[in-house]
């Protein structure tokens, strides 16, 4: 199974109702095909870099799709044909997210191991020091 | 005990001298070691979306800022480097500025 990231830009001039309905158009569009959509997310009316379709904002919504692949091509068909769809890019991301993940267990792993071999290291030389309390106090307990 | 850090210092800028190459002894930079602040902070994956991070690897021609400068470690310049691409895709980053 693959997770994409679909990101795509609609029109400023669009109503809120509206862009509500696209979204939940496009992922009926991934669902319908058998694809699962992990998260939504809007992230709002952002300023655009350059010009698209001579608009100078847009409204940024992210939709992670967890399916085979088909469904992706499906999808863009759908936002190709919809005009108040400026710009969109899919960006496959699993084998990125297992790769983040590989590197997470392996820090993981090396905090672990240097942590050990600090205790190991820590407690050599506190060794003597607690043998020469020992003796102090067991030279106490024959004073005494 | 006190000397340990100063010879660590030594050490880093001969490492810096050596990344300067074949200067010869009249060209000399002190060259700071720069580190790379994506291992610094432990990232493993550079996002594209986040425009703000991205925004500081590229200076105003809008290209992408080289390794030499920015310090990054190379598996980090590549993931930021792919990152910015698809930002600019996305028009989250500029193509070109003037």
């Amino acid at each position: 199974m693959r997770v994409y990231e679909v990101l795509f830009i609609i029109a400023p001039n669009i109503e809120e109702s509206d862009i509500e309905t696209l979204i939940t158009q496009l992922s009926e569009v991934a669902t319908n095909q058998g694809a699962q959509i992990a998260r939504v997310e809007r992230m709002g009316r952002r300023r655009l870099a350059y010009p698209v379709r001579k608009f100078n904002e847009g409204h940024y919504v992210v939709l992670t799709v967890e399916g085979s692949g088909a469904e992706i091509a499906e999808i863009e068909r759908r936002m190709r044909v919809t005009d108040a769809v400026i710009r969109y890019i899919t960006i496959r991301i699993d084998e990125d997210l297992k790769r983040a993940e590989k590197f997470r267990v392996r820090r993981a792993a090396h905090a672990a191991a240097a942590a050990s071999t600090r205790r190991t290291r820590q407690t050599e030389p506190v060794l003597p020091i607690g043998r020469d309390e020992e003796d102090g106090e067991s030279e106490e307990r024959e004073g005494e | 005990m006190s000397s340990e850090p100063r010879e660590q210092g030594r050490r880093d800028d001969r490492g810096g001298r050596q990344g300067g190459g074949q200067g010869g002894p009249a060209r000399r930079f002190v060259r700071v070691r720069k580190s790379c602040r994506f291992c610094a902070d432990k990232v493993d994956y550079i996002d594209y979306k986040d425009g703000r991070l991205l925004g500081g690897y590229i200076p105003e021609r809008g290209k992408i800022l080289p390794r030499r400068i920015s310090g990054t470690c190379a598996p980090h310049q590549r993931m930021l480097a792919t990152a910015i691409k698809r930002a600019r895709n996305a028009a989250i980053l500029p193509f070109s500025t003037d």
